[in-house]
C-alpha cells in the first residue's frame, strides 16, 4: 500500500487505455474527474506512508509524499479546468488523459527516486507522454508541431547531458545510488570534475524547470501546445524538477563556495533574462512561459541556500507558483473559445466583461509579481530570508530589483482588463463550476499569503 | 515579547478593530445590489470606525512613550514573525487623520463616482484598513503587507475612476512605488538577520556597525523618500494626485505621504540613529531643494490639482526638513507639520473636487472668477489656501513655526532657504485664490455647495482653527514620544 498514488495512476492510466482501444465513444470528463480526485485522496491517505524498495533506490518518505501531492493537485486541477473545452480533438480525449496520467505516474516516480537509473527512466517516462501530447491541439496550423519537435529535441539533448553527467559520477563514485555517491563525491568536489559532474546531472532538471540556458523551449511550447496542455507543462514537471534538484544539490555537502556561485549566476541570469524579455511580450502565454523563466531563478534562490530553511520554502514557493499559475492559465482557458492563443490585448475590458475572471487573473498576476498579502509575497520572502541568511546578499538584491522590473508585465495584465475598454462588450459568463474553481484558485493563492505556518510546517518537516 | 509595549486595557482590541471594521463594512458592501444601500454601508463604516478610533485619543496615556494598546498573536513562529500591534505617541494622530478623512472621501464620491460604486466604495475601505494597518504594525512583516496591500486600491483607485491620463499615472505610481518598496524588503531582512527577529522595536537603538546603517539607512531613505515624496523622486506625484478621483487624491495627499515621513521618524532615526546623523545634511539639503523648486513649479501650474500636488513636495520637504533639523523642535513641527498637510491639503483637494464636479475642468481659467458666483465655495477655499500658505492663526503656521525654530537652532543657512519657501507658499496660493476668485467677469449659472459637501468641509475647518490656535493637546501628546526619541538621538550628535 506504501505505493498506492503510483499504482493508482498506473491504473488510471489504464482505464483510458482501455477506453481508447474500446469502439464506442464515451464522454470521458465525468471520468476523468472523478477518477482524478479519487487519486487525489488516494495520494492525501498515503501521505505518511514510508518505506524504501529496491535497496535504496526508490524511497518513500515525507519529501516524497509531499511532492506527489503537490503533483497530484496539479493534475486534478488541469482536469477540471479542462472541462468542455475543445482544445483537443475529441477522438484524442482518452488518449489526451492516458498521457496526462502517464506524465504524472513518471514524475510521482520521480520525486521517489534516489538512484541514478531510476531517475533518468522516471524522467523519460514523464517526458515521453508530454511529448506525445503537445501536438494534440485542434484548428492550429502547424504552431503545434513545430512546439511538439522543438520539446522533443531539447528534451532529448537535456537528458542526453544529464546522461553524461550521471556517468561522470558513476565513473567517480563506482555507485548509482545517491547515498552512496554523498559519501564518496566529498572527495573530487576540489576538482572541477566533481562539480561539473553533479551541475550536468541537474541539467536535465533546469530544462524541465526552464532554467536559464536551458529554457529555450519554454516560450515556443507554451505557445504552441494547445493551453490545457501548457497549463500542465507550465506547472507540474517544475514540482518534480524542484523536487530532484533538491536531491541532487545535497550530494554536495557541505555547500561548496564553487558550485553555490554556479548556482546564484544561473538564477541571477535566470530571472533577469526571463523578466526583461516579458518585458515586450504580446501573447500572454508566452509571457507567463518568461515569467516561468523567471521564477525558476527565483526557486533556485532556495535551493542555492542549501539549507533545511532553504529548501522548505523552495518548495512552499512552488505550491504558490503552482496556484498562482493555474490561476493565470485558468483565465485564458476560459477566455479562449476555440482553443486560440490569447493576446494581452484581448484582456481589454475583462473586469467589465467578466469580473470575477479579471480578479482571478488580479490575484494570480500580483502574487507572481510578489506583493503582499498574496502567497507570492510570501514565498518571495522565505526565499530572499534564507539565501540572505546564507550570505547571499547579491542574488538577494539581484532578485528584488527583478521583482520591480517583473511588475511592469505583470501589471500590464492587470491594466489591461482594468482601465482599458472592451472591444467587444460582451459578457462571459460563467458556470457554477467554473466560479467555483476561481474562487478556489483566489482562496488559495490568499490563504497561502496570509496563513503560511500549516503548509511550511509540514514542508520543513519533509526537507 | 520585548518591555516595550503597554498591553491594551480595554475589554476588546481596539487597534485590530479599527483596522478591520473597514474590511467587514469592504465585505458587506461587496454582498449589496443597491447603489444607495452600498454607500450608506460604507459611510455607516466609516464613522463607526472614526468613533471607534476616538477611544484611542480618549483613553491614550501622553506620559509614556511606549507603545499603547497592544496586542500580541504569534503568527508565523519558524521565522519569529508576529502579529504586534501598538501606537505611541507619533501614530496616534495619523490614525485618527486617517479614520476621519475615509467618512469624508465616501461623502465627497457621492456623486462624482458614477460607475462601479461598489467595486469604488471596496478599494476606499480596504485602503483605510491598510493604512491604519501601516501605522499600527509593530512587526516589520506586518507593516511591509499593510504597507504593500495599500498600493493595490490605490492603484486600482487611479486606473479604474482617474482622469484621462490615468493609465500613465497609474503604472507610474505602482511602479515607483514598489521599486522603494523591495529595497524596504531586503533591509527588513537584513535588521531580520541581525536581531532574529522582525519586531520593530527590538530593532531601535542596537549598536549596529556603521556599515550596516549606512546601508540599511539609504535602502530605507530611498523607499520612503519616493513615498513623501522628497526631491528628485517626487516626478511621480503630479500624475497620480493630478489623474486620481478626489477621494483618491485625498488619501494619496494626506495619509500615503505621511507614510514616508512616518518612516523616517520611526524607522530611520531610531534604528540608524548614526547614520541619519551622518546623512541629516544630505536631507536637508534635498528638503530645501524640494520646498525651493516645488513653490517655483507651482507657480507656473494652470491646473489646479497640479498646482495643489506640488504645493505638496513642498509642504512635505518641511516635514522632512524638520526630521533632519534634528532638533527637538524641529520633530514636532514635522508630526505637526504632517497632521497639518493632512488637514490642509485633503480640504484643498476636496475643493477642486466640488469645483470639478460642476465645471468639469480642473484649469484655473475655467474655474476663475467664481468670488460673486459661489461664495461660500470661495470662503471654503480661501480659508484652506491661506492655511496652506501658514498664515498665522491656521494649523500651518504652527507646523512651520516649530520647524523654522528647529531648522535655524541646526543650521542658519537651511533656516534662511526654508523662510523663502514659505514666502513662495504665499505667492503661489494667493495666485490661485486670486484668480479663482476674481480672475474673470462674466456670469455662468454654478451651483453653490450643497449641505453634504459644507458637512464634510466642516471637520476640517475645525481643524484648520483648532490646531493653529490652540495646538497645546495635539502637542502634549506626541512630546513624551518625541522627546524620548530625542534624547536618544542625543548620544549619536557627536
Amino acid at each position: 500500500m506504501m505505493m498506492l498514488p503510483e499504482f493508482y495512476l498506473l491504473f488510471f492510466s489504464i482505464v483510458f487505455l482501455l477506453f481508447s482501444i474500446g469502439k464506442g465513444r464515451v464522454n470521458v470528463f465525468p471520468w476523468a474527474k472523478v477518477l482524478s480526485v479519487i487519486g487525489l485522496v488516494a495520494t492525501l491517505v498515503s501521505i505518511n506512508a514510508r518505506g524504501s524498495f529496491f535497496s535504496g533506490a526508490y524511497r518513500i518518505d515525507l519529501f516524497s509524499q509531499v511532492f506527489k501531492a503537490l503533483v497530484m493537485y496539479g493534475l486534478v486541477f488541469v482536469i477540471f479546468m479542462l472541462d468542455k473545452r475543445s482544445e483537443v480533438e475529441e477522438k484524442y480525449h482518452c488518449e489526451y488523459f492516458m498521457f496526462l496520467g502517464f506524465s504524472t505516474l513518471g514524475l510521482m516516480m520521480l520525486v521517489s527516486s534516489a538512484e541514478l537509473i531510476s531517475i533518468a527512466l522516471s524522467l523519460e517516462i514523464s517526458s515521453y507522454s508530454l511529448y506525445a501530447i503537445v501536438p494534440l491541439r485542434k484548428g492550429q496550423a502547424r504552431i503545434q508541431l513545430e512546439a511538439s519537435m522543438k520539446y522533443l529535441f531539447f528534451g532529448a539533448i537535456s537528458t542526453g547531458v544529464m546522461l553524461y553527467g550521471m556517468s561522470y559520477l558513476y565513473g567517480m563514485t563506482h555507485s548509482t545510488f545517491l547515498s552512496n555517491i554523498m559519501f564518496v563525491l566529498p572527495k573530487f568536489l576540489d576538482q572541477p570534475i566533481g562539480i561539473l559532474a553533479v551541475v550536468l546531472t541537474m541539467t536535465g532538471f533546469f530544462f524541465k524547470l526552464s532554467l536559464f540556458p536551458f529554457h529555450f523551449w519554454s516560450p515556443d511550447i507554451y505557445e504552441g501546445a494547445s493551453n490545457a496542455t501548457t497549463t500542465f507543462i507550465a506547472t507540474v514537471p517544475k514540482l518534480a524538477a524542484v523536487a530532484l534538484l533538491m536531491r541532487i544539490a545535497t550530494l554536495v555537502c557541505p555547500a561548496e563556495p564553487v558550485f553555490v556561485t554556479i548556482l546564484i549566476v544561473l538564477s541571477a541570469l535566470s530571472m533577469t533574462f526571463g523578466n526583461l524579455v516579458g518585458l515586450v511580450q504580446k501573447d500572454v502565454k508566452r509571457l507567463l512561459g518568461y515569467s516561468g523563466i523567471a521564477h525558476a531563478g527565483y526557486v533556485m534562490m532556495g535551493i542555492l541556500a542549501m539549507t533545511r530553511d532553504g529548501n522548505a520554502s523552495a518548495i512552499y514557493y512552488m505550491a504558490v507558483y503552482l496556484f498562482m499559475n493555474l490561476g493565470c492559465f485558468y483565465v485564458v482557458l476560459l477566455l479562449s473559445k476555440s482553443g486560440e492563443n490569447v493576446s494581452v490585448n484581448d484582456l481589454a475590458g475583462l473586469a467589465k466583461r467578466a469580473p470575477l475572471l479579471a480578479f482571478t487573473l488580479a490575484v494570480s498576476a500580483f502574487s507572481l509579481a510578489g506583493i503582499p498579502p498574496t502567497g507570492g509575497f510570501t514565498g518571495k520572502l522565505f526565499l530572499f530570508t534564507n539565501a540572505f541568511r546564507e550570505g547571499h546578499l547579491a542574488i538577494v538584491i539581484i532578485g528584488a530589483v527583478n521583482t520591480v522590473i517583473s511588475i511592469f508585465y505583470y501589471l500590464n495584465l492587470v491594466r489591461m482588463s482594468y482601465s482599458r475598454e472592451p472591444a467587444e462588450a460582451e459578457r462571459i459568463n460563467l458556470s457554477f463550476h467554473e466560479k467555483a474553481l476561481c474562487y478556489l484558485l483566489i482562496f488559495l493563492v490568499l490563504y497561502m499569503g496570509i496563513m503560511p505556518f500549516g503548509f511550511m510546517q509540514v514542508f520543513r518537516a519533509a526537507v | 515579547m520585548g518591555d516595550y509595549l503597554l498591553m491594551n486595557h480595554l475589554n476588546f482590541p481596539i487597534l485590530s478593530t479599527t483596522i478591520f471594521v473597514p474590511v467587514v463594512g469592504a465585505i458587506i458592501v461587496m454582498l449589496l445590489r443597491h447603489e444607495k444601500a452600498i454607500k450608506v454601508t460604507a459611510l455607516v463604516a466609516g464613522i463607526a470606525n472614526f468613533l471607534i478610533s476616538l477611544l484611542l485619543y480618549v483613553h491614550f496615556d501622553p506620559s509614556t512613550h511606549l507603545f499603547q494598546f497592544g496586542e500580541f498573536a504569534r503568527w508565523i513562529p519558524s521565522y519569529n514573525i508576529n502579529y504586534v500591534l501598538g501606537i505611541d505617541g507619533i501614530t496616534i494622530f495619523l490614525i485618527l487623520l486617517t479614520t476621519l478623512l475615509a467618512p469624508l472621501c465616501i461623502l465627497c464620491s457621492w456623486t462624482a463616482i458614477e460607475q462601479r460604486v461598489k467595486e469604488f466604495m471596496f478599494c476606499l475601505l480596504v485602503m483605510e484598513s491598510a493604512m491604519v494597518g501601516v501605522f499600527c504594525a509593530l512587526d516589520f512583516i506586518l507593516f511591509y503587507i499593510f504597507w504593500e496591500a495599500m498600493l493595490i486600491p490605490m492603484y486600482l483607485l487611479i486606473a479604474i475612476w482617474g482622469g484621462p491620463q490615468k493609465d500613465y499615472a497609474s503604472i507610474k505610481f505602482f511602479i515607483y512605488t514598489l521599486f522603494g518598496s523591495v529595497f524596504l524588503l531586503v533591509a527588513i531582512i537584513a535588521i531580520y538577520l541581525a536581531t532574529g527577529s522582525f519586531s520593530i522595536p527590538n530593532a531601535m537603538f542596537k549598536d549596529y556597525s556603521f556599515g550596516f546603517q549606512f546601508w540599511v539607512f539609504l535602502a530605507f531613505a530611498i523607499a520612503f523618500a519616493i513615498k513623501v515624496p522628497m526631491f528628485p523622486f517626487h516626478t511621480w506625484l503630479p500624475a497620480a494626485h493630478t489623474e486620481a478621483p478626489t477621494a483618491g487624491s485625498v488619501f494619496l495627499a494626506s495619509v500615503l505621504l505621511k507614510m514616508g515621513t512616518y518612516g523616517f521618524l520611526r524607522f530611520c532615526l531610531p534604528i540608524t540613529p548614526k547614520a541619519s546623523v551622518y546623512f541629516a545634511p544630505y536631507m536637508v539639503v534635498l528638503s530645501i531643494i524640494a520646498i525651493i523648486y516645488g513653490g517655483f513649479v507651482c507657480l507656473n501650474q494652470t491646473d489646479m490639482k497640479r498646482l495643489i500636488a506640488f504645493s505638496s513636495v513642498a509642504h512635505m520637504g518641511f516635514a522632512t526638513l524638520g526630521i533632519f533639523s534634528l532638533t527637538l523642535f524641529g520633530l514636532e513641527g514635522a508630526l505637526l507639520q504632517m497632521l497639518n498637510h493632512g488637514v490642509t491639503t485633503g480640504g484643498l483637494f476636496l475643493c477642486v473636487g466640488i469645483i470639478y464636479e460642476r465645471t468639469h475642468s480642473r484649469e484655473i481659467f475655467d474655474n476663475a472668477g467664481l468670488g460673486k458666483i459661489t461664495p461660500v465655495y470661495v470662503g471654503f477655499l480661501g480659508l484652506f489656501s491661506i492655511s496652506s500658505l501658514a498664515f498665522p492663526g491656521t494649523n500651518n503656521f504652527v507646523g512651520e513655526l516649530y520647524i523654522l525654530i528647529g531648522s535655524f537652532a541646526g543650521n542658519k543657512t537651511a533656516g534662511f532657504f526654508a523662510v523663502v519657501g514659505a514666502v513662495l507658499a504665499a505667492a503661489y496660493m494667493l495666485r490661485l485664490l486670486k484668480q479663482i476668485t476674481w480672475g474673470r467677469e462674466d456670469k455662468r449659472a454654478i451651483r453653490d455647495m450643497k449641505l453634504r459637501e459644507v458637512i464634510y468641509l466642516i471637520p476640517l475647518v475645525v481643524l484648520v482653527f483648532w490646531m493653529g490656535i490652540g495646538p497645546t493637546p495635539f502637542v502634549d501628546t506626541m512630546k513624551t514620544t518625541l522627546t524620548n526619541l530625542f534624547t536618544r538621538m542625543e548620544v549619536f550628535f557627536h
